[in-house]
């Protein structure tokens, strides 16, 4: 095993730091020609709007601010750093540098949308280029690059599933999905003003055609779902789902947030749907920064073009230009033209795999993944969702219940030890429909030598669940922080504290360490 | 593939052998058995010719990057939602680090340092805002706006919310498609003196079923709505809540909107040591004072700090089961990717800032823009609509008087190599020929002259 241990820097709280009179970084000194002219700009204003107090922010000199940040990056592992494969459903893959170069370039880094459009050329066209390969790589007709992420691109294609039948005079207000789908393909569509109705998978883990057949009706406005969904199985019979749902007169749309398992192999158009996305920052490698930004690139066929928020990129002539004028459109999902450095970082990894490279893509990250199951099911108390289904795709949604049953250890028990060896690993989506589970995507991106190392941790552990069951109950060990063992502070509204302000006027016995 | 791809380790043909041998199977095709024939891509993605070697690729993008102009031959006056403020350069390196551009959901012990780091942040915003609750970041104002707004209706019961009339086009059909059907947007008139929020007509309009009054400080057309504590009132009094939108690089020198009756305050991120990227630097927050009422409401992550029993300060989800990854459609809205590397790098601009930074760099924004509408306003033919009303960085200017149309005026100065105001002739034809220029510490006395020598050859 690797003999690991993170980095624990035991830095303050940034409060703490605070010196009264140092700078972090100084802001140029008013002209004196302009002073003079302008006067007191505050004299305008009621009394009220004038802020008093300043505001009580800690004052830092530039190097300790730095250091700070620094040492807190330390304390974070990222897929650079980790063998990222634990945290299953996001494909965790690499993020090439080089592209960081292209985002970071002033042409691509310091434009304004409003520009005038003959300054932006190199970006409408990158914009429009990536939407062509989109659209090769899907089948669909047109994308949006407006939403920042999945659950706005599910949110918008509700939008439109809704603009679509308010177009028509149809009252639908029923969205079909499934549990093994992410929660926003359920979430989303709610806020949209949505009912939803969740299908639940037969004996085999796959969506259950009968309760499919059960549920549509003249309400049915559409269907969102995953497919492979996050147990990693593949509907086989997503043909005939997009068919009944369509036959009842709904749209279908597709989560593809996660299609690392199928470029090249199968697209949204065969499956039989209307729409679909793709996370640019999942199956497209650009990196997710902790959270975003992002891009969840929304394709549609011909259609509903009409519908798509705007404006979207075209070809003219001599140039690109930008159009805003699509008769029901659905407006805007978010300010501006979305998160322009997701599509560039997206475009220039399209570009250095080609067709050919795409494929490679998700046959490796599918021989990764059976490799690894092929493995974890030799581990002592590890098990598989729906072990009657072996093909799995991109990923695999397995269970310790064998495990927590023999010895007690838990699923989270086991995540936390997996941090002592530089690790993480993912439970599930929530509810825990498979108990004690956990998620593991290989990507393309690990060689065979880490995810043997990743595995063999795994066993290494299970081996210590049932030859020490307190050791793995009480890690970490060797991570940044020990066992957070009163997560109740964080559920309790006298003790929650969401800034450092709430936590000294509520946990007062703190206070006194800081200056 | 014939020879391995550099992104792809287990290309190398060997190791792929290996491991087919290990699972037993003769070939990658077997593993793909329950992809019905039916759906399979027959042949082969007709997309361009890859560019596998690194060079290739960095010579066939930057030709592309390339025909964008040169942002640094350019002098920028576009606002309206984005801004070309001056990005500090530690928060460059801080969002550059591997450990946080490429981290995503790991636990609070490997991926201590994020949520310390946004944590942070939410207290640094805390400070600014002077609110007790700062969510983790949202993508946007507008999503951020929208999110508010759904908030005060769920706290209310209601289902109406009313907003300026003149407020940016895309923040507001942003928040028009997030809210309807559920709630009703309705707009509220402004004094076409001031520009400010009409009170008669808010009067008027607010009712029984108004969940939040929302308006915007500065407002979208750079004015300081200085009519906060009148419309709290109004609002408070009905019964509805009072959500505001700020720009918090403002707030060093303006009263955070809670002290003139701000229940739900929002606004935009970018400000704050984000570059622009074509828009995609935005990211939102939603903030307030610490009620369970109000924070049981959010629909993001709240990241909250206590300590462990070895007394480590440690970090963690406040009120998880809120949120639609605990309760999918039964959570608060949906939470999921926004924009948190914003975040955190909004965190380090504040650290670097410090208080007297922000009052600084606030009060210099105001006099520089206060002398560029002053200079401005001495064009012949050129009015200032809003003036008698303070401004912060943004401000609208008229040209009507000069018979020009601003996608002329535009276009002339374009050959300056000056980007003009933000064209307002189209979203808001009752302003006339109208553009909003905006004015920040980065644009000096030098700049200011420029831009004014220039507009008044391209008016006269």
């Amino acid at each position: 095993m690797r003999n690991f241990h993170e980095a624990r820097w035991d830095e303050p709280v940034i409060f703490k730091l605070s010196r009264k009179g140092e700078r972090g970084i100084l802001v140029p000194k008013i002209e004196a020609e302009i002073e003079r002219e302008v006067g007191d700009v505050f004299s305008g204003l009621p009394d009220f709007m004038v802020r008093k107090t300043l505001p009580a922010l800690p004052e830092i000199s530039q190097m300790r601010v730095l250091k700070h940040y620094l040492r807190l990056s330390q304390e974070n592992l990222g897929a650079d750093l980790n063998v990222d494969i634990g945290q299953g459903t996001c494909t965790m893959k690499y993020s090439p540098k080089v592209n960081e170069m292209f985002v970071s370039n002033p042409r691509a880094a310091d434009i304004h949308p409003y520009q005038d459009v003959s300054t932006i050329q190199g970006t409408l066209e990158i914009i429009y280029r990536l939407d062509l390969m989109l659209r090769e790589i899907s089948g669909m007709d047109r994308f949006s690059f407006q939403p920042g992420s999945g659950s706005q691109a599910i949110f918008a294609m509700a939008s439109i599933i809704r603009s679509y039948f308010m177009s028509k005079g149809e009252e639908r207000d029923e969205i079909i999905t499934t549990i093994f789908s992410h929660p926003s393909d359920a979430a989303a569509p709610a806020v949209k003003g949505f009912k939803i109705v969740t299908i639940y998978p037969d004996k085999n883990g796959i969506p259950d055609i009968e309760a499919l057949k059960a549920a549509v009706s003249s309400r049915t406005a559409g269907l969102i779902v995953a497919n492979p969904e996050d147990t990693g199985i593949f509907n086989p019979r997503i043909k005939e789902f997009t068919r009944i749902v369509h036959e009842a007169g709904g749209l279908c749309a597709y989560d593809q947030a996660n299609a690392n398992g199928l470029l090249g192999i199968a697209r949204a158009r065969e499956s039989g749907f209307d729409m679909c996305f793709f996370n640019l920052h999942k199956t497209f490698s650009t990196p997710h920064g902790s959270g975003g930004p992002a891009c969840g690139a929304l394709g549609v066929r011909e259609e509903l073009i009409r519908f798509l928020p705007v404006p979207i990129v075209e070809k003219g002539e001599n140039s690109y230009y930008l159009n805003y004028d699509l008769p029901d459109t659905i407006g805007k999902v978010r300010e501006f033209h979305g998160v322009f450095p997701a599509v560039l970082r997206a475009y220039s990894w399209i570009m250095a795999l080609g067709a050919e490279g795409l494929k490679e893509v998700a046959q490796v990250a599918v021989l990764n993944n059976n490799y690894i199951m092929n493995k974890v099911l030799k581990i002592r108390g590890a098990g598989i969702s729906f072990p009657e289904t072996r093909e799995r795709v991109e990923q695999v949604r397995y269970s310790w219940s064998k495990l927590t049953e023999e010895t007690g250890v838990t699923s989270e028990d086991i995540i936390r030890r997996m941090a002592d060896f530089g690790f993480h690993l993912w439970t599930s989506h929530h509810p825990y429909i498979i108990p004690q589970p956990f998620t593991i995507e290989p990507t393309e991106s690990y060689s065979k030598d880490e995810i043997d190392e990743y595995v063999d941790t795994l066993k290494h552990i299970a081996e210590e669940a049932y030859r020490d069951p307190e050791l793995v109950k009480n890690a970490p060990y060797n991570s940044v922080i020990h066992k957070i063992d009163r997560p109740e502070d964080f559920d309790d509204p006298k003790k929650w504290a969401i800034t450092w302000r709430a936590y000294l006027k509520k946990r007062g016995e703190d206070h006194k360490d800081t200056n | 593939m014939e020879e391995a791809h550099p992104y792809i380790p287990n290309s190398a043909p060997d190791v792929k052998k290996e491991m087919l041998e290990a699972i037993g199977v003769k070939s990658i095709d077997d593993l793909y058995k329950q992809i019905p024939e039916e759906i399979r891509l027959k042949g082969r993605l007709n997309l361009p010719e890859s560019l596998t070697s690194e060079l290739e690729l960095r010579n066939h993008v930057l030709s592309i990057l390339n025909k964008n102009a040169d942002p640094g031959d350019y002098k920028s006056f576009l606002g309206g939602g984005c801004w070309n403020h001056y990005v500090p350069a530690i928060c460059d390196e801080i969002n550059h680090r591997s450990e946080f551009l490429t981290a995503y959901a790991g636990d609070p012990y490997e991926d201590n340092g994020r949520f310390q780091a946004l944590f942070e942040y939410e207290s640094l915003m805390g400070e600014l805002l002077d609110m007790d609750v700062v969510s983790v970041p949202t993508f946007s104002w507008g999503q951020s706006a929208a999110m508010s707004l759904r908030m005060a209706s769920r706290i209310t019961g209601r289902r109406e919310a009313i907003v300026p009339d003149v407020m940016s086009r895309e923040r507001f059909l942003l928040i028009k498609n997030y809210c309807e059907p559920s709630m009703k947007i309705r707009t509220v008139k402004h004094d076409r003196e001031t520009g400010m929020i009409d009170l008669e007509d808010l009067r008027n309009k607010i009712s029984g079923d108004t969940a939040a009054v929302y308006f915007e400080n500065p407002a979208y057309l750079g004015f300081i709505e200085t009519g906060g504590k009148e419309i709290s009132e109004i609002s408070h009094e009905k019964g509805g809540m009072v959500v505001v939108g700020v720009d918090p690089i403002s707030l060093g020198v303006l009263s955070p909107p809670g002290h003139y009756g701000a229940d739900i305050v929002c606004g935009e991120l970018q400000s704050l040591g984000i570059h622009q990227h074509f828009g995609g630097g935005l990211g939102g927050f939603i903030s307030s004072r610490d009620d369970e009422k109000i924070v049981m409401e959010y629909p993001l992550r709240l990241f909250g700090t206590t300590k462990n029993s070895r007394g480590e300060q440690v970090f963690g989800d406040v009120a998880y089961e809120r949120t639609s990854f605990a309760k999918r459609e039964g959570g608060k809205d949906f939470v999921g990717t926004m924009a948190a590397l914003w975040g955190i790098t909004a965190g380090v601009y504040l650290a670097l800032m410090g208080p007297k930074g922000m009052n600084e760099i606030g009060k210099l924004i105001m006099q520089r823009s206060r002398y560029a509408m002053k200079k401005m306003g001495e064009i012949p033919g050129v009015t200032l609509p809003f003036s008698r009303s303070p401004h912060f960085k943004e401000f609208v200017v008229n040209f009507d008087r000069t018979g020009k149309r601003v996608k002329e005026i535009n276009r002339r100065l374009l050959k300056d190599k000056i980007f003009g105001g933000l064209d307002l002739s189209e979203v808001f034809p009752e302003n006339g020929q109208s553009a909003l220029f905006s004015i920040n510490e980065t644009h000096t006395y030098q700049d200011i002259g420029f831009l004014v020598e220039r507009l008044r050859e391209a008016v006269s």
